[in-house]
């Protein structure tokens, strides 16, 4: 399945052309440590108002290419762009665009939840003033608004993830990208995040790309890469992954195009 | 499907965003500083152990003869105290250092390098943030000294202020270019015994030197390479109201030299840190 086949909005003649530009837009991408080749040839298009799964076990290659897409390391080969902009040649449009979620915690335990958020705020160049009135509107979302004065090492891992959440959004991004966001949490943590980032998309229209190794976060109407080994092996709806693997479902399209998935867990 | 039109013209940073996100890590760097008070207890308790068990000690053994800035004999005390500020601000670039490797196997210092601001600033701005919390613990520990009796000319106190930013800055860059190096925090050690030590020992922070010249030229030439030996210098003849041209020339040089070094250790395109490979994903 090619690129371009990769289900986008659904495009509206009464809407300016401008709104089907991707959020994320992977080209040809290739990336290797040394000798060993990470990505090969990776590309992969996101969209406003959709709910991209990337798919792939450990080692895939995914945080690689989360690492890519928020400039971390820059493109060997390939580009990334993000609303149109070349992670690479304006790395600064690019990443005021993007809210990242890593895998890794990154938030500083020893301070508290309100100025890790001011933190955040200053560091995409928010005033104080404004920074303050978005963290409290944020945390009432994600319902810690209580606990915004507490060190963060006083939360819990799925209280951790939702402020990570919410500093994504703080500076009011177009699109959200997380890797592996709900590792290591509990079941009602990890259902509570996804839906509401799922929310975001429905109500907000946020693009999000969610890398998981989790089968069960993958839902009809999705988007779905699936990422092995370095290399897109498929990618578009759910339904038309399932179907162009002649599987039955998205657990058995899996295990047919990677040739067997023991850690994908449900 | 709802289709959202993206329209965001937004472009550039202004001058006013720039200073706001170099307030946020200024402020950040000090609220970590004052969440960590065995960090600012030891930056003082290092210092003063030396002058005043070392330097009390060595004060009968050690002549200090009239060399410049100083016009008159001084007691060891006056001579080693702008080495001990030096030695503040290298231990306090080194931790530095430290916690961006700690922040770096945390996660943390992504937050940083994810920000929409030129890389070149982020870290800029870093090294500025804990450039100023060095002189902070320089001056506490100055209260201190005068306390004991160490007394620098009044206007000294002012004229030292910039020397210790381009001092801070250089060991500051120098503590950057090292994290940039260090895989993991475990490897912090080898800092210590093979950067820290070496430079504070084979520097004029603990005696002239005239004096290491006599005893050892081979000790003397590393002295006379070390880029310490001109922060120390540079500090010393600042208190005094002096300036040591060749000094505040090497530190500058260094300064920039570091920083550019860590620049482009931290850039993605040439950096080090690209090429160590990414998680587990």
């Amino acid at each position: 399945m090619s690129v371009a086949e990769i289900a986008g909005p659904t495009v509206d003649s009464t809407h300016d052309p401008a709104s089907i530009v991707p959020a994320v837009a992977v080209h040809g991408v290739s990336h290797a440590y040394g000798t060993r080749k990470a990505l090969q040839d990776v590309s992969l298009m996101v969209y406003a108002s959709r709910f991209t799964a990337l798919l792939g076990l450990n080692g895939a290659g995914k945080t690689t290419l989360f690492s890519l897409i928020t400039r971390l390391y820059d493109t060997q080969q390939g580009s990334i762009e993000v609303l149109g902009h070349r992670v690479s040649r304006e790395p600064g449009e690019a990443l005021r665009r993007l809210g990242v979620v890593f895998q890794a915690r990154t938030l500083d335990l020893d301070i508290s939840v309100m100025d890790n958020l001011l933190y955040h705020a200053a560091l995409h160049g928010i005033g104080s003033r404004a920074a303050r009135r978005r963290a409290d509107a944020v945390l009432q979302e994600i319902d810690l608004a209580d606990r915004a004065r507490d060190q963060v090492r006083k939360l819990s891992g799925g209280q951790m993830r939702r402020v990570e959440i919410a500093r994504a959004l703080l500076h009011q991004p177009r699109i959200l990208v997380l890797d592996e966001p709900t590792v290591g949490l509990d079941v009602a943590s990890r259902s509570a995040i996804l839906r509401h980032v799922r929310s975001l998309v429905r109500e907000r229209g946020v693009a999000v790309l969610w890398a998981t190794h989790l089968l069960d976060e993958v839902i009809a109407g999705d988007a779905v890469v699936v990422l092995h080994r370095g290399r897109v092996l498929a990618s578009g709806d759910v339904a038309d992954v399932v179907s162009a693997a002649g599987a039955v479902d998205m657990r058995s399209a899996f295990i047919a195009l990677t040739g067997g998935a023991p850690e994908i867990q449900e | 499907m709802s289709v959202v039109a993206i329209n965001d013209e937004r472009r550039g940073f202004t001058v006013g965003q720039y200073l706001i996100c170099l307030r946020g890590i200024t402020w950040r760097e000090a609220l970590r500083f004052v969440h960590q008070r065995e960090r600012f207890i030891s930056a003082l308790v290092r210092p003063l152990v030396w002058l005043f068990i070392f330097a009390a000690g060595f004060r009968q053994i050690l002549g200090v003869s009239i060399i410049p800035p100083y016009e008159t004999y001084v007691l060891y005390d006056d001579y080693v105290t702008p080495g001990l500020m030096a030695m503040i601000q290298l231990f306090n670039g080194m931790q530095s250092s430290l916690s961006m490797v700690y922040d770096r196997e945390m996660g943390n210092m992504r937050m940083l390098l994810v920000s929409p601001f030129p890389r070149w600033f982020l870290l800029t701005g870093k090294l500025l943030a804990s450039t100023s919390v060095s002189i902070l613990q320089v001056y506490a520990y100055l209260v201190v000294a005068w306390l004991w009796g160490v007394e620098a000319p009044a206007w000294g106190y002012v004229a030292v202020l910039p020397a210790l930013a381009l001092t801070g800055m250089m060991l500051g860059a120098l503590g950057m270019l090292l994290s940039s190096v260090i895989r993991q925090l475990e490897n912090f050690a080898g800092v210590m015994n093979f950067v820290i030590f070496p430079m504070f020992f084979a520097s004029s922070a603990l005696y002239p030197l005239w004096l290491v010249q006599q005893s050892s030229p081979v000790v003397y030439t590393v002295c006379r390479l070390n880029p310490f030996t001109y922060a120390v210098e540079l500090i010393r003849f600042a208190l005094y109201l002096r300036i040591d041209w060749i000094s505040l020339a090497v530190v500058t040089g260094m300064t920039i030299l570091f920083t550019a070094g860590a620049i482009i250790a931290y850039d993605p395109a040439r950096g080090l840190i690209a090429r160590r490979g990414g998680g587990a994903g």
